[in-house]
């Protein structure tokens, strides 16, 4: 009767491990046939047409990624030395248990954890409203480098902290100040995992579009004469040609942006790589 | 002339580390600013059309009618969808990972969940578009309607299956060996020591997991907004044109003016104090989980 019982325990749980095989082959599906399917309606239509073609009465990208690379530019000129100045202040300069560096920890967080439409909002009040731009690629771009700060803090913190106290110590006993074993020896020793992390932060500004909604004002059929103008990005294309009675364009658009996104991914990954594999050589 | 260098150095170190310390504040100002600006726009805004007519179920912008209380309903219902969908496979997913899979495959399948992590999400309101909502039009509604809270549901369990993945494997991951191993030596079989042992070990990092994926579904806009529809009616059916709160500052973003536009400046308000009870909540977990492991 008990050794019954027993069998039918350990049966219930075998039945259990099928249910996470078919998970992971549910997750794994869900997730390839996202970009499958997308592929698949979008690379017939990409053409010369859509990527450099007249933009005026067909859809053309051509605006888009003029725009998309203003907001890059303008996002991590900006995100990229306040960052990093951030991350070697909480580093280098303070202990890790004191108040300020709390109050900045918890500060960092939450910002991560804002919905990307609230910062369109605040950059809408900010850069449409108040400061008077009206719809810019300048105010979007200071927008979506708030938004991508936390990002560039938290992983240029990881690669700051993972440059041994021993170099540290061996500059300072040099007779190097504060200042140049900053930018001597712990910069230069963490550079691959900062410019991970920066390859890394323009992929979420590519992929970035709710925040621009609200703030570069969606203008997809004319070039952006500067960083005051009005523009359009090419994931705010793909919103766009979707709900304007182009949904093929809309995954051509979409085909292009996955493979920029992906691509800038691999980068990352590979350049954090090999220039890790420097450092350990040096070290 | 040495001691004159000397001051140079220390000038610039203290100049340098005022540059730092800006830097770090920074976050803490731009958070400021971010409050300051949402709340003296939205609130007051609230206070003239009346609580009651802000948080009532009629939006009707012609007679004044600014009631969001049906997306408020539409938003929770979307998330809570979302989140059961995406914890109930994403946890078992990473449970096969744990302990389930060859161990060679499980480095390659963990880096191509990271890599499809960066999936724009606008792609994924795209995939639901195009894919989603037709089949769910032809195959499943009743009511020849593909639009709606399930589709919005299925889009998004997808969007946060490798967030829920990644952070339950790593929450798995840092429980000791020794308990999985304990629990064999004990005559339990594999598939009994992970499910009642190193499971109910993990719960904490699998509860961050699933208030980290309700923070990203309740604010997540371009994969919503393509396939919820977008008219602001009290969510009855599955399969019906409703509209969430991200939805409608989105929409109306582009063509509102006056005050319609500050009705969506309020709107995110409450979306704000949503994100914001949930970010307080994971810093209680964290702090509760850290005082667990402490004392473990």
């Amino acid at each position: 009767m008990k050794a019954r019982a027993h069998r039918k325990e350990i049966r219930k749980y075998s039945v259990l491990k099928v249910v996470a095989q078919t998970a992971l082959g549910l997750t794994l599906v869900a997730l390839c046939a996202v970009t499958l399917f997308v592929l698949a309606r979008g690379i017939p239509h990409v053409n010369t047409q859509l990527l450099f073609g007249d933009y005026g009465m067909y859809p053309s990208i051509k605006p888009a990624l003029i725009g998309t690379l203003y907001l890059i530019v303008i996002s991590i000129l900006i995100a990229a030395p306040i960052g990093i100045g951030s991350a070697v202040f909480l580093t280098e300069y303070t202990r890790s248990n004191s108040r300020l560096t709390r109050t900045i920890r918890i500060a960092t967080e939450t910002l991560a954890g804002i919905p990307s439409i609230v910062y369109g909002i605040f950059g809408y009040l900010v850069f449409v409203v108040a400061l008077g731009f009206k719809y810019s690629l300048i105010g979007g771009g200071i927008t979506l480098a708030i938004m991508i700060l936390p990002v560039v803090v938290r992983s240029t913190e990881e690669s700051l902290l993972a440059v041994p106290r021993i170099l540290r110590e061996g500059s300072f006993a040099l007779g190097s100040s504060k200042v140049r074993t900053i930018f001597s020896v712990v910069l230069p020793c963490a550079s691959s995992g900062i410019v991970t992390s920066l390859i890394l932060a323009v992929g979420r500004v590519m992929s970035e579009s709710a925040v621009l909604i609200l703030t570069i004002g969606m203008v997809v059929n004319k070039i952006p004469e500067g960083f005051a103008s009005p523009g359009t990005s090419l994931a705010l294309d793909v919103y766009y040609f979707g709900s304007h009675g182009y949904p093929e364009q809309a995954a051509a658009t979409g085909v292009v942006l996955l493979v920029l996104v992906v691509s800038i991914n691999i980068l990352a990954t590979v350049l954090g790589k090999a220039l890790g594999r420097g450092e350990l050589v040096d070290g | 002339m040495m001691i004159k260098a000397y001051r140079y150095i220390k000038a610039r170190d203290a100049v340098m580390r005022g540059i730092f310390l800006f830097c770090a504040v920074f976050a803490v100002l731009a958070l400021g600013c971010i409050c300051v600006f949402l709340f003296a726009e939205g609130l007051p805004f609230i206070g003239k059309v009346g609580v009651s007519n802000f948080f009532g179920t009629k939006w009707h912008l012609d007679s004044g009618a600014y009631g969001i209380l049906s997306m408020i309903v539409a938003s929770l219902y979307v998330t809570g969808l979302s989140t059961l969908i995406g914890i109930a496979i994403g946890l078992f997913t990473a449970i096969c990972l744990y302990k389930f899979c060859p161990a060679k495959a499980v480095n390659p399948i963990r880096q191509l969940i990271t890599l499809l992590a960066g999936i724009p999400s606008v792609i994924y309101g795209l995939f639901g578009m195009i894919v989603i909502v037709p089949f769910l039009r032809d195959n499943i509604s009743s009511n020849g309607v593909g639009y709606g809270i399930l589709a919005a549901s299925l889009v998004l369990s997808v969007m946060i299956l490798p967030t829920i993945v990644s952070i339950s494997l790593d929450a798995l991951n840092s429980v000791p060996r020794s308990y999985y191993e304990g629990a064999l030596a004990l005559g339990a079989t594999s598939e009994q020591s992970v499910f009642k042992v190193m499971l109910p070990a993990a719960k904490s990092g699998i509860l961050a997991a699933v208030v980290l994926s309700i923070g990203r579904a309740i604010g997540e806009t371009m994969a919503v907004i393509m396939v919820i529809g977008g008219s602001p009616a009290m969510p009855g059916s599955l399969f019906q044109s409703v509209r969430t709160m991200t939805a409608n500052i989105a929409m109306g973003a582009t063509e509102l003016s006056g005050d319609a536009a500050t009705a969506l400046v309020s709107t995110g308000v409450v979306l704000f104090c949503f994100t914001l009870l949930l970010n307080t909540s994971i810093s209680l977990l964290k702090g509760g989980f850290k005082r667990e492991s402490k004392s473990a």
